[in-house]
């Protein structure tokens, strides 16, 4: 099955990863410990030494996963941990659903009037030099006071926008290369139908826009995971995965490896918006000749 | 159809006109062009030939001069789409099955879905594809788009074809057959054809005149006669008079050229 190659290659990359991190630690990092001398450049440490606190056996990441999240409770690491994945994936999702149409949107305006292309292409840009850090306490401080259509902003509000201001960018940047790439010939093919400019958007753009997209949604898939759960962080909303790992730390010193469950549901996140990404794009493109724009 | 189908009178057209870059794409066009009749555009790079079929087609706008198309005002002949257009690229879209892109321009005339299926089927009958209409375009050589773009511009039935260069991607064994079953299209559809081309030999076996242009302003010249009548085979590209009407247009070209020589330069 050739499909299934790289698949195939993705497992073995983690395998080999988990074996490199299983040698390190177990030999290398504690062989350095003993030995000062060596592994210093000019007295500088290059090579880190290693601990059970730094890094836990993989099988002890396993294991933490059966146990109880916290003593004497009902529910396991690994339902915890699943529990807050899940929630964290639908925050993400809103948040791509939210940039996509967002940086659709500015796509078909800038489009449409290169006045607004010009005017706002800078601020574009601008915007994403902002730190997420900085834009993420100022969102909280809406809560409560914005209410829009009678929808009461919440935490999660934040961090679906903050996602969604992440995401919009390459999304907006991919579709308006998009809606820019048909040839002349093939607008003036529309011109001479007399179709409107919705018509020739619909008809022509739109589609000739879809190879673009993929590589934008891409981004903007990982981009809305990134800036979910780092504002769910700075914002406070404790049922995601991205506070997950930060209230797992606290327990560093006692139960190490527990921190590293909430890190592998955060990989799981990730990987999970990117299938669902290459799946629309295999669903969008099943009629496109194999070989496009990569 | 008594109305011609196209009637230029001193029609210029000047790009960028006061600013240092102005050019003069053409001056002093008179041109008619009778239903039914297949006229060619010929000349050099830059003198107009591309340009003029624009006007035609109001994708560009006239600067001076009257032009009529079907007896309307351009922008009114387009509107009421009295013309289908065909380009040297096919430019199907590659997201569209072959019978979808011919449906196109119905489609945006708001036809119903069974009445663009019946003639979307009826087109691929007449460039003889009957079977291709679920293929994607890519699945098809070369010469297969174009004859889909034909298909595609004649599926409104529209009285007049804008054609530019649209064979002049083709291999040469393909341009000659496309053009032989070109003929027979607008033989058996009664289409008025403009159709501009950088070939002599194509301009002399498809035209019933071949209008001859030159650069610097762009302009036409001479207009010739063709006359090998209505029916012609791969027989007639072998004739005298086949012949004797390529040495007319090309004597014609060359006189241009001279002419057109002053104050531009020739490559």
């Amino acid at each position: 099955m050739r499909r299934l190659r790289p698949l195939w290659f993705g497992i073995a990359a983690f395998a080999l990863l988990v074996v490199m991190w299983e040698v390190y630690r177990r030999w290398i990092g504690e062989w350095l410990d003993t030995r000062r001398e060596v592994g210093s450049v000019l007295g500088f440490k290059l090579l880190p030494r290693s601990s059970e606190l730094a890094m836990p056996a993989v099988g002890d990441m396993l294991d933490e996963f059966g146990k109880p999240e916290v003593r004497g409770s009902g529910t396991s690491v690994f339902e915890a941990v699943l529990a807050a994945t899940f929630r964290s994936f639908t925050l993400a999702l809103a948040a791509l659903a939210l940039g996509s149409l967002v940086g659709i949107g500015v796509a078909v305006l800038m489009a449409r009037f290169k006045v607004v292309q010009r005017g706002l292409m800078p601020y574009l840009v601008i915007s994403q030099t902002i730190p997420l850090i900085a834009l993420a306490p100022l969102t909280v401080t809406w809560g409560g006071e914005i209410t829009i259509f009678g929808f009461e902003w919440e935490k999660w509000t934040s961090a679906v926008v903050l996602g969604a201001f992440l995401s919009f960018f390459p999304i907006a940047v991919g579709a308006l290369r998009g809606f820019n790439s048909p040839a002349a010939s093939s607008i003036e093919l529309m011109d001479s139908y007399a179709a409107s400019w919705f018509q020739t958007w619909r008809k022509l753009r739109l589609p000739a826009a879809l190879p673009y997209l993929t590589p934008a949604m891409r981004l903007a898939g990982s981009a809305a995971v990134f800036g979910v759960v780092v504002s769910e962080i700075s914002v406070g909303l404790t049922d995601g995965v991205g506070y997950l790992i930060l209230s797992y730390l606290q327990e560093g010193t006692s139960r190490p490896a527990k921190v590293f469950t909430a890190v592998m549901g955060t990989v799981v996140l990730g990987l999970l918006m990117a299938a669902l990404v290459a799946a629309g794009d295999r669903y969008f493109s099943r009629n496109r000749p194999k070989e496009g724009i990569a | 159809m008594s109305e011609l189908a196209v009637q230029a009178t001193g029609v210029g057209k000047v790009f960028n006109a006061g600013r240092p870059n102005q050019v003069d794409a053409l001056t002093d066009v008179d041109l008619t062009v009778a239903p039914g009749e297949f006229v060619s555009l010929i000349g050099p790079s830059g003198c107009g030939k591309s340009t003029l079929l624009r006007l035609i087609a109001d994708l560009l706008d006239t600067t001076t001069g009257e032009l009529r198309v079907n007896g309307k005002a351009p922008r009114q002949a387009r509107l009421d789409q009295d013309y289908g257009m065909a380009f040297q690229q096919a430019g199907l879209f590659e997201w569209r099955s072959v019978s979808k892109n011919i449906e196109l321009p119905l489609e945006l005339k708001g036809w119903d879905k069974a009445k663009r299926r019946a003639r979307a089927q009826e087109m691929l009958e007449l460039v003889k594809l009957p079977d291709r209409g679920d293929a994607m375009p890519w699945q098809l050589s070369g010469g297969q788009q174009q004859r889909i773009a034909i298909a595609r511009a004649l599926a409104a039935h529209p009285p007049l074809l804008l054609m530019d260069e649209p064979f002049g991607a083709l291999d040469e064994m393909t341009r000659e057959h496309m053009q032989a079953e070109l003929l027979r299209i607008c033989g058996e559809t009664g289409t008025t054809v403009v159709f501009v081309t950088h070939s002599i030999p194509e301009a002399v076996y498809l035209s019933d005149r071949v209008v001859v242009m030159s650069p610097g302003p762009g302009r036409i010249t001479h207009i010739v006669d063709v006359g090998l009548g209505r029916h012609r085979d791969d027989d007639t590209r072998e004739t005298d008079g086949f012949y004797d009407k390529i040495t007319e247009v090309r004597e014609a070209l060359r006189g241009s050229r001279v002419a057109g020589a002053r104050g531009i330069e020739d490559r």
